[in-house]
């Protein structure tokens, strides 16, 4: 009795499989299949891409001078043909500001977490390697910024630094002192998830044989810790790196909505709604929908991404969530 | 259990003293307090002088903390400016309960924060308990029904509220139920306020106010928690002990909810244990685009005045009530899940 898979024509049809829909031999191709396949990060990664040709792409049609033009003569003026986006209470054009806004916004939110993780990870290796007094010591300093509303942390060190950090040209570009300011503070503040992440996966990990064989040929702690443990945590840094971006983004804004954020003539996507709770009853809609709806198209896209991120790099999660 | 607290509480000491100097160190240069004591009047420069030795701001950095920390009933302060002590303090010190006067109100910070803390609680409160009873129904109907159509919409839809800044949620919902209903002739929601000015204030009144306010922080909560609660439920009922349950032949309904349920929420605790204390701090963003006068608000206009008696009085509350109810949540896990051993 011949059981299904070994009868001739199923295995003719094993034989006659084409080979694209073999298995990829390598992990990175493993999960970049498994990313392919999720719907949602495709999706998100599509969406990203069209941010970026739009923020991009849309300062090769508009220059910076016209972002910042004001001509109040044609304040407050709803979306028309001319201005699609509408012109805010100066008299910009509101489409231009997006684009540039949106630049500062994304350079923020990336820059941000390359500190965040860095900081992160440093910590997280520390203490979870040498253990002791070190970990003790750093787990305080972790305990301690979790134990104030981190907006309200924000909003105090935004003022405290707050006009601290002169102008800067680059690229030919002014920036205000402010942006390098929403940096230091999201980075300096946002490490703490990670830290504790990294800092278990060093803890069950240092204990393991491999590790063992390394010191046993002599390897340095240094070389121990970012060349042997380090690499297993690669995935989970990069996902939370990724959905890092999506919350510094909003922290971002968070804070300029306030106003203690980015100062003009930069402008964000969050600095450019600063404004907008007296116009709701005035009516310009166009104020606040525009900036707050690019907000919300590129968390979210950068949040599908870092889900399909997590699911193609680890696959028991999808299990689980 | 008793030393397991008593050796948390003596942990938590140093962790609240390390925070109390970082953020004294920020307040004392997050503006200048005196600049707007004169109202529109520019304040002349001998009364100035005057103002910043009453505030004891002439000290250095290192008395003033102390000063505030233990208070400075001791130490001679030199009141007209002559360079010598004339009499002693009147402040008591934080450890002593005196969290020193608001330089904005003149009265002492504890109180000024008291008075938002009614205001603040409704509000917050209010939307933890929707968010957490919402969260649950639809995080248990999507684990029921996972990778259906209905689960699939509500992940989605989750993805897109947690993207979403609050601030542009609150806009959208006040755009809509306030300023286009208000247009269209439709029973419209208020802007702004916990009640009409000059119209009674019943519970109905404020109440319509807070829907507005209420349903921006809990739609994104929600979109949080849900997923949470979704996933250990998903655990949960593919754990063996409910294969076990179905397998004697309880009704579904009976291992859902006597079972499955109860394992289910225990990690809800910890996050909701976790979540009070912030809830004092209220709602920064929310309140100021509602004008709901909670304690977001008084930070807000504490930070623009450099009120730091008020901003540190505020803080130190938070940090406080997060190292009680860290404790308390241990303490509550472990009562509810025997297997957790605190030691």
């Amino acid at each position: 009795m011949a059981t299904t898979d070994t009868t001739p024509s199923a295995l003719a049809s094993m034989r006659a499989r084409p080979a694209e829909t073999r298995l990829p031999r390598t992990l990175a191709g493993l999960a970049w299949m498994r990313f392919r396949r999720h719907k949602m990060a495709m999706f998100g990664l599509g969406l990203l891409i069209a941010i970026l040709v739009y923020i991009v792409g849309g300062s090769l049609v508009f220059s910076e001078a016209y972002a910042n033009y004001n001509d109040t003569t044609r304040r407050l003026q709803s979306p028309s043909a001319e201005h699609p986006f509408g012109t805010d209470e100066i008299g910009r054009d509101i489409l231009a500001r997006t684009i540039y806004g949106g630049q500062i916004s994304l350079i923020i939110g990336v820059l941000a977490v390359l500190l965040s993780i860095t900081i992160g990870t440093t910590i997280g290796m520390l203490s979870g390697y040498y253990g002791g007094l070190v970990d003790a010591v750093l787990m305080r300093i972790t305990e301690a910024i979790l134990s104030v509303p981190t907006l309200l942390l924000l909003l105090v060190m935004a003022k405290f630094f707050g006009g601290r950090i002169p102008d800067l040209q680059l690229l030919g570009r002014q920036f205000s002192g402010s942006v390098v300011v929403i940096i230091l503070i999201v980075g300096f503040t946002s490490w703490t998830y990670l830290a504790r992440l990294v800092r278990s996966t060093f803890l069950s990990l240092r204990e393991q044989e491999f590790v063992l064989a390394a010191r046993a040929v002599g390897a340095r702690d240094r070389h121990i810790i970012l060349g042997h443990i380090l690499p297993n945590a690669a995935a989970p840094i990069l996902v939370s790196a990724t959905l890092g971006v999506a919350a510094a983004i909003l922290t971002e804004a968070y804070i300029s909505f306030l106003g203690l954020g980015v100062q003009p003539p930069t402008a964000t996507w969050g600095s450019m709604m600063q404004g907008a709770t007296g116009a709701i009853t005035r009516g310009q809609w166009w104020l606040w929908f525009f900036p707050g709806l690019l907000i919300v198209l590129t968390v979210l896209s950068v949040n599908f991404l870092g889900d399909g991120l997590r699911d193609a790099l680890d696959p028991h999660s999808d299990k689980k969530i | 259990m008793r030393a397991y607290i008593i050796r948390r509480i003596v942990q938590a000491i140093p962790l609240l003293f390390g925070i109390s100097v970082i953020l004294f160190l920020m307040m004392t240069s997050v503006g200048d307090p005196v600049s707007t004591m004169g109202g529109r009047q520019r304040v002349a420069s001998k009364d100035r002088d005057r103002l910043v030795r009453q505030l004891g701001l002439d000290q250095p950095i290192h008395l003033q903390y102390l000063f505030w920390l233990v208070g400075n009933d001791w130490y001679r302060i030199d009141t007209d400016g002559d360079g010598e002590g004339d009499a002693y303090g009147t402040r008591r010190g934080v450890l002593r309960g005196d969290f020193g006067s608001s330089f904005r109100e003149r009265r002492p910070a504890l109180d000024v924060i008291g008075d938002r803390i009614p205001a603040t609680l409704l509000l917050m409160l209010t939307a933890e308990i929707v968010t957490v009873i919402l969260a649950l129904v639809i995080g248990i109907y999507s684990a029921l029904r996972q990778y259906t159509f209905a689960d699939n919409l509500i992940t989605a839809l989750a993805f897109i509220f947690y993207s979403m800044p609050i601030f542009w949620i609150a806009l959208s919902l006040l755009w809509i139920f306030s300023v286009q209903f208000k247009q269209a002739g439709l029973p419209y929601l208020p802007t702004v306020g916990m009640f009409e000015p000059g119209k009674p204030v019943t519970p109905l009144e404020i109440a319509r106010h807070m829907i507005l306010p209420v349903a921006s922080l809990s739609l994104i909560s929600i979109a949080g928690y849900s997923r949470y609660i979704r996933a250990n439920m998903l655990e949960v009922i593919n754990a063996d002990y409910i294969r076990t349950a179905r397998a004697k032949g309880l009704s579904s309904r009976r291992v859902l909810w006597r079972h499955a349920l109860k394992n289910a929420s225990l990690p809800l605790v910890t996050l909701i244990g976790l979540d009070l204390p912030f809830l004092v701090g209220g709602a920064v963003v929310t309140e100021q685009i509602f004008s709901w006068p909670g304690m977001g608000q008084l930070f807000i206009s504490s930070l623009d005045r450099a009120d730091f008696p008020v901003l540190m009085g505020l803080l130190m509350l938070i940090a406080l009530l997060v190292v009680v109810f860290q404790i308390l949540t241990d303490l509550v896990y472990g009562w509810l899940d025997p297997r957790i051993r605190l030691t």
